[in-house]
Order: structure tokens, then C-alpha cells, then sequence
């Protein structure tokens, strides 16, 4: 009773992140640590001898210790994967926050000239290509 | 601007990362021997002077400030060319490998076909590929022709067109993950109501730089291409916006 409970438990986990990926709500990128995670579960409850078999390998005396060491690892290895993502995009933030202050340097910049400008010919700031009309 | 010209109106998006030893003359070739076109490079954080390089050569340049890989920069090119109106865009590799005489070519294909892919025939140029990346190119293929209903030889080829239709579809559904940019963003455009031909091209070699490819990654580049072409067929579908 209690693996079919769980069985059904890790099903239903999986089928939402699958959910999650289909609807884009979720990236591959994390979505595949715990797809690993779900199946090797899954795999366990399916086949509850390999669990006694790994803990007699490993030495372990008591099987349900390996698994709670094995969880704590997993979720150790998914909070650092995280933490890494979360630092890359505060990098990228702090990359947008200085150009967009460059740009808005640049822009004021323009403003000036052109009111400056406005009395004679308006200066033409364009470069090489000619960017055409816009509608947004 | 007469009507007849504004529908010739035409997009060439570059997505370069650290290709100036090759864009220059890439972009002069567009020139020279492509149809009438403004050319969009989007350099992708590169740590050369690719931006200056193709300014000089006569593209508009965008440059992100870091990088975003091939779909993110397409993705902003796709936007700049909703945003000004383009009516056809066209993905040229800047490393010089797609042959811009092609272009008038696979533009053409857009008479009767939303996207239009330049596929590298074994008969045409020669162009190969090795291992992994030859299977999953051949699996993949096989898959999206039956979902397009026409046959593809080269899903994953990187000079492809497309009509206003699927420029809205691309501006609200193109993914930026890795591989996005040719399976799975293919994929849901089909799914989306886009129609798929395919026109044979040339592919030359690299004119200069080093080829972001290794084969290492190139036997990661199966498994993942699987995983992504099994999300893409069950994506949800997304009619494209009206403007
Ligand atoms: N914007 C952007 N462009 C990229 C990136 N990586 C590659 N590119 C460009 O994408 C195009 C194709 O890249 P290539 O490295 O030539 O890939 P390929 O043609 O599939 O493989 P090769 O056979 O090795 O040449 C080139 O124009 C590159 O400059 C990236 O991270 N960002
Ligand atoms: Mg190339």
C-alpha cells in the first residue's frame, strides 16, 4: 500500500514538471535535475531490493539511512545548481542596470545637442546604416 | 514608397559571436550578390571587434551585452524586424558558409510556403557532417517531415526564411534554449499553422574564425536534441497574433 502510494506520488510529481516544460513555465535546464531525481525514485520504489543491495555494497547497516543521505545529497546538489543560476542572472541584471545608465547618459546627451541644434540644421547623429521608419 | 516595394521589404539577420576575420565579407557579398536587403548583425557579446567590423561593412548592429546564444540573438532580430515592419526576414550564418547568391533563392520559396528552409544537399555543395551529429540530423529530419507533411533533409540548418506570418508567430513564441532556435522553434510554428518548404543550397566552408562546434558536444548534441524535439511535439500551440 505504502509503495503504491508512493509510486503514484512520484507520477504525479513528474507529470507536472513535464506539464510545467510543455508550457514553458519551467526550463529545460532545471527541469532535468529533477526529472533525473523523479526516475531514479521511481526506479526505487519499483525495486525496493536495490536499495538493501546498494546499502550491503556500501556498507551501510541500516537501507533507509543511504536513502535519506542520498536525498540530503540530491537536494544539496540542486540548491547549488540553483544558487548558480540565481548568480549568473544577478550578473546579468548588474550588466543591463550599467548600460541602460550608460544609455540614459547618451540619450540626455543627444537631447541637449538637439535642442542646441534646433535653431540651425538639425544634426543628423545617425551612423553607417539607416535604421527605417518605426511603428510600435 | 510604393506598395510594390514596400512588399520587397527584406531582413538580413546575422547572429555573429566572435566572427570578424568573416563578417565583413559576408555582409559585403549580401550586398553584392543578395536582392535588395537591410542587414541586422546581432553580436552576441563578442570579445572581438565583430560590431565595429560589420558597422564598417554597412549593417545595422545590435549588441547585446552578454551572451544569449543563436536563438536569444534571432529572437531580437526577429523583434527589430516586427518593430520596423520588415515583410521577409532572412537567417544568414556570418561565418560565410550560407552562399548569400542563395538568398534571392530561398526567398523565393516564400511564394508559397510561410518558412522556407535552405537545406545543405549531399548533391549540392559538399557539406558533411560525422557521428552523432550526422544520426540525430537524420532522426530529427525524419520526424519534422512527417509533422510538416513535405519532406526536409536538413531541419537544423541555420539559412532559413520567413513571411510576416511567421516573423508575429517567432516575436511571441521562439525559444532562447539551446537547439531552440532550429527544432523546437520549427517545430511549433508548424504546429502554429506555418507551412515548410525547403529550397537546396550550397553550404561553403567557413571563411575564416573557429567553428563553435566540438565533438564532445557534438554527442551531447543528440541526446538533447531528442529531449528537445520530444517537448516541441507536445508544446501547446499558439495562433499567431494579429499585429
Ligand atoms: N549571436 C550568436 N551567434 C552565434 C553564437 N554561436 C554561434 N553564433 C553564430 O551562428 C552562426 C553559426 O555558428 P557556427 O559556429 O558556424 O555553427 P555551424 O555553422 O552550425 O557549425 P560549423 O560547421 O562548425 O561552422 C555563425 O554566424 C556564428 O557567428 C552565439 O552564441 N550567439
Ligand atoms: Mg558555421
Amino acid at each position: 500500500m505504502a509503495t503504491l502510494v508512493g509510486f503514484i506520488f512520484v507520477l504525479v510529481i513528474l507529470l507536472i514538471i513535464f506539464e510545467m516544460l510543455r508550457r514553458r513555465h519551467l526550463r529545460e535546464k532545471y527541469a532535468v535535475l529533477w526529472i533525473i531525481i523523479g526516475i531514479g525514485v521511481l526506479v526505487l520504489v519499483a525495486f525496493p531490493q536495490l536499495l538493501f543491495w546498494a546499502s550491503g555494497v556500501l556498507g551501510v547497516r541500516v537501507p533507509s539511512n543511504l536513502l535519506f543521505a542520498m536525498a540530503l545529497l540530491l537536494l544539496v546538489l540542486v540548491c547549488l545548481h540553483l544558487s548558480f543560476e540565481q548568480s549568473q542572472a544577478e550578473d546579468e541584471i548588474r550588466v543591463l542596470a550599467e548600460e541602460v545608465g550608460i544609455l540614459r547618459l547618451k540619450v540626455q546627451e543627444l537631447e541637449t545637442r538637439g535642442t542646441r541644434d534646433e535653431s540651425g540644421h538639425s544634426s543628423d547623429a545617425r551612423g553607417g546604416g539607416k535604421p527605417p521608419e518605426t511603428n510600435l | 514608397m510604393t506598395p510594390a516595394e514596400q512588399a520587397q521589404r527584406t531582413l538580413v539577420i546575422m547572429p555573429a559571436w566572435n566572427e570578424s576575420e568573416a563578417i565583413g565579407n559576408t555582409i559585403r557579398e549580401v550586398f553584392e550578390f543578395g536582392p535588395a536587403c537591410d542587414v541586422l548583425v546581432v553580436d552576441d557579446g563578442s570579445r572581438d571587434n565583430t560590431a565595429q567590423v560589420a558597422r564598417d561593412a554597412g549593417a545595422l548592429v545590435v549588441q547585446l551585452p552578454f551572451n544569449m546564444g543563436v536563438g536569444g540573438a534571432m529572437r531580437t532580430g526577429f523583434k527589430y524586424a516586427k518593430m520596423h515592419g520588415y515583410h521577409q526576414v532572412i537567417q544568414v550564418d556570418s561565418d560565410g558558409q550560407h552562399d548569400p547568391r542563395d538568398i534571392k533563392a530561398v526567398l523565393d520559396g516564400l511564394q508559397d510556403a510561410d518558412i522556407v528552409i535552405g537545406a545543405r544537399f549531399a548533391d549540392k555543395g559538399n557539406y558533411t557532417v560525422h557521428g552523432p551529429r550526422k544520426w540525430a540530423m537524420n532522426v530529427l529530419a525524419w520526424t519534422i517531415s512527417k509533422i510538416a507533411g513535405t519532406q526536409l533533409t536538413d531541419v537544423t540548418s541555420g539559412f532559413r526564411a520567413a513571411n510576416a506570418k511567421t516573423i508575429r508567430q517567432y516575436v511571441d513564441h521562439y525559444p532562447a534554449e539551446y537547439l531552440g532556435d532550429t527544432i523546437d522553434s520549427l517545430v511549433v510554428a508548424i504546429r502554429s499553422g506555418c507551412t515548410v518548404r525547403q529550397v537546396g543550397v550550397s553550404m561553403r566552408e567557413r571563411q575564416g574564425g573557429t567553428p563553435s562546434h566540438d565533438p564532445v558536444k557534438a554527442a551531447i548534441y543528440l541526446g538533447r536534441s531528442a529531449f528537445a524535439l520530444l517537448f516541441a511535439l507536445t508544446r501547446k500551440k499558439n495562433i499567431p497574433s494579429s499585429n
